[in-house]
């Protein structure tokens, strides 16, 4: 079994992915960050929002298709804003049954809910698809996340996919053995307690077998001289284009809060 | 399928940036704490100790059984982490899960990872480790302890931590608090049960190979956590007596947070203010949105073409 | 005759496009034990792997016992098909040696004395009768090899299959698997790269090499033909 699959990076020859990633890092924030700042019904800026998520998706050569897809990630959650339809107080649009009215400011507090989580998402799965995952942690390095919390997540993600195979197999050899009896008045599956149980062991001899790992893992890091310092190249500078990069996305974003802040 | 199952990771454009950047201050404060402790307790040890148990709970928390009619259960892992590496290990294992959930698998967002990670990834320890030792000290050391207690525990990560993210939400205006926390509490009470199963299960397994590590004094340093004791236990009193008080009428909310002097922080300015529109020149909204649309427009068709200016000058 | 196991023209390709089995035909009658050899990668888990329906086929047949190795069937084939994964370690995931032993015969919904029956049976026949109580956890990579063997035996299946059986074991834990697949009655296709044992175990051997079966026939003709032995990347 090969979990690479959960590696989300896709490499393309783009601009997009070029881009030093602590640039990405900190425009993806700062465009999640206007669009959580775009006010209520502020439908022109939320149209722009689009517009340049959409720009920086085509220019990443994955397609938009491929974005969408993974868009409606963010879809089930949604559900949690319906009741807000119903209780902004305000002109009624429709009335329903059980005495519920969806009113005017309550459908565009939802969409306006809905069109945020969206945008933004996009902007998370652009960084994650465009930009390898060591890169992602140099960034988080440059943005002055601790050592130490560096080291661990890097650690964690090299052996995730160590970690994923081994639960994909437990998985698997689990379903080869659920089989019906011969007797077909016989109801397969056991009691629920039990399977949780069936689950439950397997958690518990993943989480043995990965601290039993761990300490053969510190010992191979011993042998080669670590001595509980995290040590790692220093980081390159950021190149003048880059630099330009941010400038220009960061004014843009800038621009976009203001009209938002603005006109509404 | 790598989706975490629990309906408690809340994606971006759900939270207030008030509320948002709240809960990331409290979120750095707490981890920053984990860290000095964790290094002081595990020494250099610590690196793959947590990063490959942060590996183990991601993994498992793709483990799952079915409940009845294509429904099934899956494990968090706050409670078994916290059971097992002690409060502040299982800080930064769950900070480390949730942290790369959100930003490799866009599961939860990224500006409300603060909210996310108070609610998973603190609360969740802060929470099931009270809930635990007490109930193995009144076991007086039985192992009836060990399974009852990391039950309980794992149950009560759960539901408290759905009941941090309705309030969450629900402080964002997002969603009204009398809807939220109830919805919110009954669904996890029930997932919490699913929780609780695979965590005993769990303990089984360990108590069965490595009853070593559940002994305390071994594995995990039980130093002075009164911090955890302490702020575990009122932040899961505060929760469970502030629901009902908020879901008990339409303005439960409202009422505490005025107690509190948050509402007014809490929504973002904007939030009440339905647009009175008026743009300089244009008359009306209408004729304002159309306007984007051709500005946005002409964005894509830049974006667009200068993709293609990038790839004709790459293969000449 | 009727077989235990039927495929016919089974082609499969993985999800990135990666062709790993090619029109693969043969069948396995009862009782018959049949070595699957071929280079690392080869295709020959991809095939096991078919065999209980883990991966859904995608063209040709399959058949087991009669039944269609398909949708509404899967649920009987995995009792009558017993794989036995390579890692013992994935096949093992109970506290003790009973727990996993029992987890088959219970999720089929038998009574619990004969739950206690089929472990105790299942456990004798691999001659580990001793390690009932046993943490499985703490087990040595032969005995657990043979606890996994056990915990399919329980569901008293019409074939073994067997990946790897040998790999990682020392010569003494090796030859006694080796006497226990001697003694097992059931039919068996057992995948591996221990020729030896092939030639001292399983009467009939089935050669393949990039996704397609290219030998099937008496393992004392095919292990004396150096040419097909070479060309396929093996070694006595
Ligand atoms: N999940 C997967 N996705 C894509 N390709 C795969 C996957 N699993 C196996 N393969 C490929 O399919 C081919 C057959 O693999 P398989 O595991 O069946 O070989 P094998 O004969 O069992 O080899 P070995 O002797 O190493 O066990 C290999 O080329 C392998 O790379
Ligand atoms: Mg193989």
């Amino acid at each position: 079994m090969h979990a690479n699959f959960l590696d989300p990076f896709q490499s393309r020859p783009s601009l997009v992915h070029s881009l030093d990633a602590r640039v990405k890092v900190v425009l993806v924030v700062a465009f999640i960050l206007t669009s959580a700042l775009t006010p209520t019904g502020a439908w022109p800026i939320y149209v722009m929002l689009i517009a340049v998520i959409f720009s920086a998706e085509i220019v990443s050569e994955l397609g938009l298709a491929f974005y969408m897809k993974r868009a409606l990630l963010a879809i089930p959650f949604v559900l949690a804003a319906l009741p807000v339809l119903f209780t902004i107080p305000g002109p009624s649009l429709l009335s329903l049954p059980f005495g519920l009215q969806l009113t005017q400011p309550g459908l565009e507090r939802f969409i306006s809910v809905a069109l945020k989580s969206w945008i933004s998402i996009q902007a998370a799965v652009l960084l994650a698809s465009t930009t390898p995952f060591p890169d992602i942690l140099v960034a988080l390095r440059a943005l002055r996340l601790p050592r130490l919390l560096v080291a661990i997540i890097g650690l964690m993600w090299r052996y995730l996919f160590v970690m994923v195979d081994e639960t994909l197999r437990l998985l698997r050899a689990r379903s080869a053995r659920s089989a019906t009896a011969a007797n077909p008045a016989l109801r397969p599956g056991g009691k629920l307690t039990w399977r949780a149980r069936v689950a439950g062991g397997m958690a518990g001899s993943l989480f043995l077998r990965s601290l039993e790992r761990s300490d053969r893992i510190y010992n191979a890091m011993l042998a080669r001289g670590y001595d509980g310092e995290i040590h790692s190249l220093p980081v390159p500078a950021v190149p003048p284009s880059a630099w330009a990069a941010l400038t220009f996305g960061l004014l843009l974003l800038a621009f976009i809060i203001a009209i938002g802040r603005l006109i509404y | 399928m790598f989706a975490a199952p629990l309906p408690m990771h809340i994606p971006d454009g759900f939270l207030s940036v008030a509320v948002s950047i709240v809960f990331w201050v409290i979120s750095v404060i707490v981890i920053g704490i984990s860290l000095a402790r964790v290094n002081r307790d595990l020494g250099e040890r610590q690196v793959p100790v947590m990063g490959v148990l942060a590996a183990a709970i991601f993994a498992g928390q793709m483990l799952n059984f079915s409940v009845t009619g294509g429904t099934s259960g899956h494990l968090l892992g706050a409670a078994l982490a916290t059971i097992l590496l002690g409060p502040w290990a299982a800080v930064l294992v769950m900070t480390c899960v949730v942290a790369i959930q959100a930003l490799i698998f866009q599961d939860g967002g990224l500006l409300v990872l603060g909210a996310n990670l108070f609610n998973m990834a603190i609360l969740g320890p802060f929470v099931a480790y009270p809930v635990y030792k007490l109930i193995q000290r009144i076991s007086g050391g039985k192992p009836w302890g060990v399974f009852v207690g990391g039950g309980v525990a794992a149950w009560a990560s759960i539901l408290v931590a759905s009941l941090s993210c309705a309030f969450q939400i629900a402080l964002s205006g997002t969603s009204p608090a009398n809807v939220a926390i109830p919805a919110m509490a009954g669904i996890h009470a029930l997932i919490g049960l699913g929780e609780a199963l695979i965590t005993v299960g769990a303990l089984s397994l360990v108590y069965a190979a490595r009853r070593d590590l559940l002994q305390t004094g071994s594995a995990q340093p039980v130093r002075n956590n009164t911090a955890v004791w302490v702020g575990g236990s009122l932040l899961t009193l505060a929760l469970v007596i502030l629901s009902p008080l908020a879901s008990s009428n339409p303005d439960g909310l409202e009422w505490v947070a005025e107690q509190a002097g948050f509402l007014e922080t809490a929504r973002d300015p904007s939030y009440n203010i339905i647009p009175d529109y008026v743009l300089p020149g244009i008359s009306n909204e209408a004729t304002a949105t159309i306007l984007a649309g051709v500005v946005g427009a002409f964005i894509v068709l830049a974006a667009a073409l200068a993709l293609a200016y990038a790839r004709r000058k790459r293969s000449a | 005759m009727s077989c235990v196991v039927e495929v016919e023209h089974l082609s499969f390709s993985y999800p990135d496009g990666h062709s790993a089995l090619n029109d693969v035909t043969f069948s396995l009658g009862h009782g018959q034990k049949v070595a699957l050899v071929g280079p690392n990668g080869a295709g020959k888990s991809t095939l096991l792997l078919h065999l209980n329906g883990i991966h859904p086929r995608q063209s040709g047949s399959i058949r087991v016992s009669e039944l269609d190795v398909e949708g509404k069937n899967l649920p009987r084939v995995r009792a009558l098909v017993g794989l036995v994964f390579q890692s013992p370690d994935d096949q093992l995931f109970s506290p003790t040696v009973f727990d996993d032993v029992a987890f088959g015969p219970i999720y089929q919904g038998l009574s619990a004395a004969e739950v206690h029956t089929r472990v105790e049976e299942a456990l004798e026949m691999v001659h580990m009768e001793a390690y009932i109580r046993r943490v499985s956890h703490h087990l040595s990579v032969g005995e657990k090899k043979r606890i996994a063997i056990a915990t399919v035996l329980s569901m008293k299946p019409d074939v073994l299959i067997l990946d790897e059986p040998t790999a990682g074991l020392d010569p003494r834990a090796r030859r006694s698997l080796i006497e226990l697949l001697r003694e097992l009655p059931q039919s068996m296709i057992v995948a591996t790269h221990d020729l030896p044992m092939v030639r001292e175990l399983l009467p009939r051997t089935l050669v393949m090499d990039g996704g397609l079966l290219v030998a099937d026939g008496p393992t004392a003709e095919l292990l004396s033909d150096p040419a097909l032995l070479h060309d396929h990347g093996l070694e006595m």
